[in-house]
């Protein structure tokens, strides 16, 4: 099996994560997207979305991390608890993962986007509507995660670790680049992130590497410096 | 009016799954009172109440009733490879299908018709030109060479999809002109799911019909 990804896209993260905690054997095929290696026609050929990740399945081409990591746990002997086959704990995860796309996921990667990535990858001028509105969505669904999702319960979907949990983690990540802790003032989410964090070490800081340095080199202040 | 709602009353009344009616009338903040918040604390809708399991989000939703009721393979298929692929579709379609089509629908006309607000043309082209890149991937990518999106059989992702792509239809924008697999699938899903499918559109219907000629 392969795995097409890049380790700045969230979502590449998160398969990456539990293809390695899990040991299920894969073929390494980073693309280099700032280059425009997920561009290519080869590329198109494996995922006409010209996205990350995908993965290549012995010929079967799969995208969408969340179908992506559904088939792992169906192909592979994972323990139990990260996508359970209890009926009505599997809805609690599935509710989650699709809540997350244009909540979670779009909110914080649209403030990521407005905040560090254009004024710093793509030399644009900072356009501080945008980036108030994304700032107070992402705010919206932080207090949402801490309020609902993690009240009264250790993990996103109940009592244990899901996917739901890994996948949240790498996009919570994103906005501290842009210099925003998402755990403050949160404590729910800041027990809840640590809980997460060590679950899957010594893959979590590995995958998260140039996270950490953007975000270290930065200091919380994405105008500081040239990258 | 809610896409997602459609889908999840069409599947169970083609299934013949017993269920309660409880619409709410999101018009007049019936989703916003505290008794439906202890349901479904983001308030929206759908959401089920199964025997005092509450749950929310319309796929979830589905999945759920494909496990819990015995309906017919082809919906959810159990093979993992043919699973996989309308799991493809399904969350794709959140970022994609969905969101292009309701805020097309949202700008052109929900804002200006329903809540009388001037029209904000430089959003109505920015997402038309967002929902016609996703509707020429459903043509080009998703229906090439198949008769429905995740493959031969008729499956979940083709409910969502037909759903969300008759919102546009009422700001008088026409989904199939000029892609004939879409025209062909759009078919074959609406007669699937008859009568069901022009019950759960009838208010859809009413809409085009009286706002199309001048939105």
């Amino acid at each position: 099996m392969k795995l097409y990804y890049n380790l700045m896209s969230q979502p590449s993260r998160a398969v990456y994560m539990f293809l390695r905690l899990n040991k299920i054997p894969y073929e390494d095929c980073v693309l280099n997207v700032f280059e425009g290696e997920h561009k290519t026609e080869e590329y198109a050929a494996i995922n006409p979305f010209q996205l990350v990740p995908a993965i290549d399945d012995n010929g079967f081409n799969l995208t969408e991390s969340v179908a992506i990591l559904r088939y792992l746990c169906r192909e592979h002997k994972v323990a139990d608890h990260w996508y359970p086959s209890d009926s009505k704990a599997q809805a609690r995860v599935d509710e989650y993962l699709e809540w997350q796309h244009v909540n979670t996921r779009l909110q914080c990667a649209m403030f990521f986007q407005f905040k560090f990535l254009r004024p710093k990858m793509l030399g644009m001028p900072v356009n501080e509507k945008k980036v108030a509105e994304f700032k107070e969505r992402m705010e919206t669904v932080l207090d949402q995660l801490e309020t609902i999702w993690l009240k009264d319960r250790p993990f996103i979907a109940g009592d244990h670790i899901t996917i739901a949990d890994l996948l949240a983690a790498c996009e919570l990540e994103q906005p501290s680049m842009a210099g925003y802790d998402v755990c403050e003032g949160r404590p729910n989410l800041t027990a809840w992130f640590k809980r997460v964090k060590d679950a899957f070490q010594p893959h979590y800081d590995e995958a998260h590497m140039m996270v950490y340095r953007v975000k270290d080199k930065f200091g919380g202040n994405p105008m500081k410096s040239n990258l």
